[in-house]
């Protein structure tokens, strides 16, 4: 089993890639500069994803995050007119106490961290890749194995009831 | 310098602490809807991460099928879809009616 | 010297694609050999696009440029090139300038799994057809950027619709795909495969292309794909987007120059790249045909020279036209140049006669035959095909493909279980 080339380096690189894509989401005041952004950073998403030996859930990031649910966006951005949006003022009125109450998220983050760090020791075996697929059917619709089938069919249904839902909400007369 | 070099879960967890972070700084600040939709999307996103690097972890442990962080995040990115087109959907509605895309407009129910 | 020939003999003798070898080097070798080979193709589709319509049209095309007009799409570059770079006044600019390199990037990555042999390809990842389906997908984000950034209605207008009718049908492509897949899996450990190269073993496997298994059923699933396809790459009869006509060229109407080539490049890229998708998937990838029927070492033999003379046939119609030139002076240069032309052709046939050449070879050929199958056929539906409105366009999309896809996708599964389904079906009925 080859070991994988130059980790450190791709990690940086992407991570890098999706904080500052993540920054520029929350900063930009153009909401078409926003959604560019976090396009780019779902895709580094997907690197990292391919990093951690998930390359059926980088696919699936790839088709349905960056290729579906952004362009989804990009379209309601493109018909509602959100240019006078620009010009009015970008953080609200709390912007204070809200940047306080993510100061005290990230502290609780720090010190679980750093108090739990000997509680995560690197995964120790490198399974290759070339099965991933087969082992999430697996999971998924197997006889002996497979456990998340119900929450298959739910999802399924979630997704009907979004359907019909979002076709309700935006039509003009019910 | 070692510890950087070396990646681990932990860098992971932590890379997705910080988008988390991001995220959350993006719902509580910003007034434009589609903006906040999309920092609810990079919530979502970090819980993935972190998902995904647990079960990288798990499957360490249990064997090269143990892949249940994966699977879960399969289902989060399905409710993130449903969940942004419902969300866009009701931002339509609204848009329609008020002719306004900022959060702190939308106060018919304050008294 | 001979180190090298010894390091390129150990290497092409492997089993393992660069990217499963985890060889960087190699790997960045294929990469630069896709991107030249793509960027060659896609000259030479701009010619052949240019020739076989003003055939079909009883005309000439070009003529002037070079011999018969080889040098034309070079002209065409240039032009291209040098032409002035305009950007509508109240445009975004850095939407503009990203939109076109978005959609060339979704078109050229696609190209990281395409499989040209059982080692010939730059990586084989588990879930190639995955891959390729999403980052083609990504191409859409670069349309409706493009449209919108061009502060302009025809282009928003076209953006609109071209992604709109890009999404719809990735449905039916995906479904039609996802019964390739379910085919895949009737093996002894009743796995299927997601990898591009595993889809083609497992025909070879099966001993059957998929494109005739469990007939009429691969059939109707190449007909939904090879008719999303077209739809997907905004070719004609589905090119309402970029009509001009209807709508002057659509999303790409603000772009001049260098940006517009980009579009262009990505169009002629996507074509070849789901081209290869139809290829993989039902009809066997780089396998010679007749396997099975006509199998035995001197079939193979036949077969295998069949790369050489195709080149030397090309050769013989080049020099047959040399014979036909006008035998006036002012046509010396081009005469010339239309026998270097055939020369070159002619030289290229020969190599491939040589045995080691010739081994390695036909995976490619057959391949890139194949290929070459479709875009004649994308060429032939442009000349032939009256433009579909953009509701008609839905409703095909939506009303006939969909259902097609799915009840297709039963059938297949259908079909695949039968013996299962029938032995529970007679434990039921026999209880």
């Amino acid at each position: 089993m080859n070991p994988p080339v130059a980790t450190p380096f791709f990690f940086y690189l992407l991570s890098a890639t999706m904080i500052i894509g993540g920054i520029l989401v929350i900063t930009r005041k153009n909401a078409v500069h926003s959604a560019m952004a976090l396009i780019t950073a779902l895709l580094a998403q997907a690197g990292i994803y391919l990093m951690l030996y998930a390359p059926f859930v980088a696919g699936v990031q790839i088709i349905l995050y960056a290729g579906g649910i952004m362009v989804l966006f990009l379209f309601v951005i493109m018909l509602i007119s959100i240019e006078r949006s620009e010009k009015e003022r970008q953080f609200n009125k709390q912007w204070l106490v809200g940047i306080v109450a993510a100061a005290a998220l990230g502290g609780l983050f720090i010190s679980v961290y750093t108090k739990g760090k000997s509680l995560f020791p690197e995964g120790r075996l490198f399974y290759a890749e070339s099965q991933n697929t087969q082992a999430i059917a697996g999971l998924l619709f197997d006889q002996r194995i497979g456990m998340y089938m119900f929450a298959f069919e739910i999802a399924s249904l979630l997704l009907l009831v979004a359907i019909i839902g979002a076709v309700v909400m935006a039509k003009k007369r019910i | 310098m070692d510890a950087m070099l070396h990646i681990t879960t932990l860098h992971y967890l932590v890379l997705g602490a910080a988008l988390f972070l991001l995220g959350v700084i993006g719902v509580l600040t910003r007034r434009n809807v589609v903006i906040v939709l999309m920092s609810i999307e990079l919530i979502l996103n970090a819980v993935n991460l972190n998902l995904v690097a647990f079960s990288r972890y798990w499957q360490g442990l249990h064997g090269p099928m143990a892949l249940h962080g994966q699977v879960f995040a399969i289902f989060v990115i399905t409710d993130a879809a449903a969940e942004a087109a419902v969300g866009l959907g009701i931002l339509i509605a609204f848009f329609r009616n008020k002719e306004t895309v900022n959060v702190d407009e939308v106060n018919l129910l304050k008294w | 010297m001979h180190d090298l020939i010894q390091y390129i003999q150990g290497y092409l003798d492997s089993d393992k694609t660069p990217g499963g070898a985890g060889n960087l080097f190699w790997a960045t070798v294929y990469v630069l050999l896709v991107f030249v080979g793509l960027s060659v193709a896609v000259i030479c589709m701009n010619w052949l696009e240019r020739k076989i319509l003003a055939h079909m049209q009883v005309r000439l095309g070009p003529m002037r440029v070079g011999p018969h007009g080889l040098l034309q799409p070079i002209a065409d570059a240039l032009k291209l090139l040098l032409k002035e770079d305009i950007i509508p006044a109240e445009a975004d600019k850095l939407v503009f300038w990203i939109a076109p390199f978005i959609v060339v990037l979704a078109a050229f990555t696609v190209f990281v799994v395409v499989p040209f042999g059982p080692t010939h390809a730059i990586t084989d990842m588990n879930i190639g057809i995955l891959f390729m389906l999403g980052v083609s997908s990504l191409s859409v984000l670069g349309i409706v950027t493009a449209g919108w950034a061009s502060n302009s209605h025809y282009p928003l207008i076209g953006a609109l619709r071209s992604s709109a009718q890009m999404v719809s049908y990735e449905v039916a492509m995906g479904l039609a795909v996802v019964s390739v897949i379910l085919m895949t899996s009737l093996n002894d450990q009743s796995t299927g495969t997601l990898s591009m190269i595993g889809i083609v073993q497992a025909q070879q496997a099966q001993g059957i292309w998929y494109i005739f298994k469990f007939f009429p059923l691969g059939l109707v699933g190449f007909f939904i794909f090879a008719i999303a396809m077209v739809a997907e790459t905004n070719r004609a009869p589905f090119d309402l987007p970029e009509a001009e006509s209807e709508l002057t060229a659509g999303f790409h109407t603000e772009y001049s120059g260098f940006r517009w080539s980009l579009f262009f490049l990505a169009e002629y890229s996507a074509m070849i790249a789901v081209s290869s998708i139809a290829v993989t998937l039902w009809l066997g990838g780089w396998l010679r045909p007749f396997p099975n029927l006509l199998h035995g070492s001197t079939w193979d033999l036949v077969f295998s020279l069949f790369p050489g003379l195709t080149f030397l046939f090309l050769a013989g119609i080049t020099f047959f036209n040399v014979v036909r030139m006008p035998k006036h002076p002012l046509f010396k240069i081009q005469t010339m140049g239309l026998a270097g032309f055939g020369a070159v052709l002619g030289l290229i046939g020969l190599a491939l006669f040589v045995p080691p050449v010739r081994d390695r070879v036909g995976d490619i050929f057959w391949f890139s035959a194949k290929v070459a199958a479709f875009m004649y056929l994308y060429i032939w539906y442009r000349g032939t095909f009256p433009r579909y409105r953009f509701d008609q366009l839905m409703r095909v999309g939506w009303k006939v493909l969909l259902p097609t896809g799915l009840g297709l996708l039963v059938l297949t599964a259908v079909m695949g279980m039968r013996t299962e389904l029938w032995s529970q079906l007679q434990e039921v009925l026999h209880r």
